[in-house]
């Protein structure tokens, strides 16, 4: 693999699609068991990250990333800007100043990526978070050592899939206690889009 | 010397100004400044509006920051790491009490430690 700015912005590209087509379905997830922004939250900032990455020139992957990282912060407002800030601001201060990313350094930076949502978050994996979805992922990137489209969208989709059975212990989800069962976490669903983005950034690249 | 200033942080703009308007007609003589909503004022907490508030009131004696919900704590966080200012604390305590008792401690002209101490004691 070589990823460039032009791919990290292709990545951010269709990850941005993904929310704004499902932003009605997020939302409708956290109405279940949060507070029923998710989806309006992370439309507004993908939209906010389309409209900065359009407006400059990147040269390396760390730019799109970090940049892509701080509009998160600031615009989508509830818990998922710091954490899917902090993952994108952790992957780009991994890659910094490299024109080009190879697997091993994306799979560093993924794991660099996950340590700082929990870091964040104060959260470890089952308690029914975005954590959820990225532990496993990272783990399978980590065992192959490699960034395998095919690989990464499968993970990604049955790690969220398999959020529906977990009570939740963080996140506003954590005040339902059991009634939190049943229901898929929208972080770990938008978390799904960000992956099965990049896998198709991936494909179109191969 | 200036007192601790105070920094109220809601997902609710309105909730952070109310609790800032209590706190400021109960006590005075405190800077409090209240971060709450996003950019246009919708549900949520905006990094950039607690940026703002932190520098806002923030002298030599430090700011003691009160939060509702658990997003607005991450938010609070990121803000204090990423403005790398000495005596920012951010305290665990029902964000309006909270607010209020340290308005009436920093009126006093109690001290940072001072004062996280008497809400740690209290809450």
């Amino acid at each position: 693999m070589k990823f460039t700015a032009d791919l990290a912005i292709d990545w951010m590209t269709k990850a941005n699609q993904k929310i704004q087509d499902n932003k009605d379905y997020l939302s409708s997830l956290d109405q279940a068991i949060g507070d029923g922004d998710h989806g309006i939250n992370m439309a507004r900032g993908f939209d906010a990250v389309m409209n900065k990455l359009g407006n400059n020139d990147y040269e390396q992957v760390a730019d799109v990333w970090k940049e892509s990282a701080m509009t998160l912060m600031s615009k989508v407002g509830g818990a998922s800007g710091p954490l899917f800030g902090t993952a994108l601001l952790k992957m780009s201060m991994a890659v910094k100043g490299e024109a080009e990313v190879d697997d091993k350094t994306f799979v560093e930076a993924l794991e660099d990526a996950l340590a700082g949502i929990k870091q964040r978050g104060k959260a470890e994996e089952g308690e029914k978070t975005m954590i959820d979805v990225w532990a496993p992922v990272v783990e399978k990137m980590n065992e192959a050592q490699t960034v395998e489209a095919g690989v990464l969208r499968d993970t990604a989709e049955s790690a969220m899939e398999a959020t529906k059975d977990i009570v939740a212990t963080k996140g506003r989800a954590a005040y339902l206690k059991e009634r939190s069962k049943g229901h898929l976490d929208p972080g770990s669903v938008s978390s799904y889009y960000l992956f099965a983005a990049l896998a198709e950034t991936l494909e179109g690249e191969g | 010397m200036a007192n601790v200033g105070i920094v109220v942080i809601s997902h609710s703009e309105k909730a952070a100004e109310g609790i800032k308007e209590i706190v400021d007609q109960a006590v005075g003589k405190v800077a409090v400044e209240a971060a709450g909503g996003l950019e246009d004022g919708e549900i949520g907490t905006s990094l950039e509006k607690i940026q703002a508030a932190i520098q806002h009131v923030h002298n030599d004696q430090g700011v003691v920051m009160f939060y509702d919900l658990g997003s607005a704590k991450m938010n609070a966080e990121m803000a204090i790491e990423m403005l790398e200012l000495e005596n920012v604390h951010l305290a665990e305590a029902p964000v309006l009490e909270g607010a209020y008792l340290a308005a009436v401690e920093a009126s006093m002209g109690k001290s940072l430690k001072e004062i996280v101490k008497a809400l740690e004691k209290e809450f």
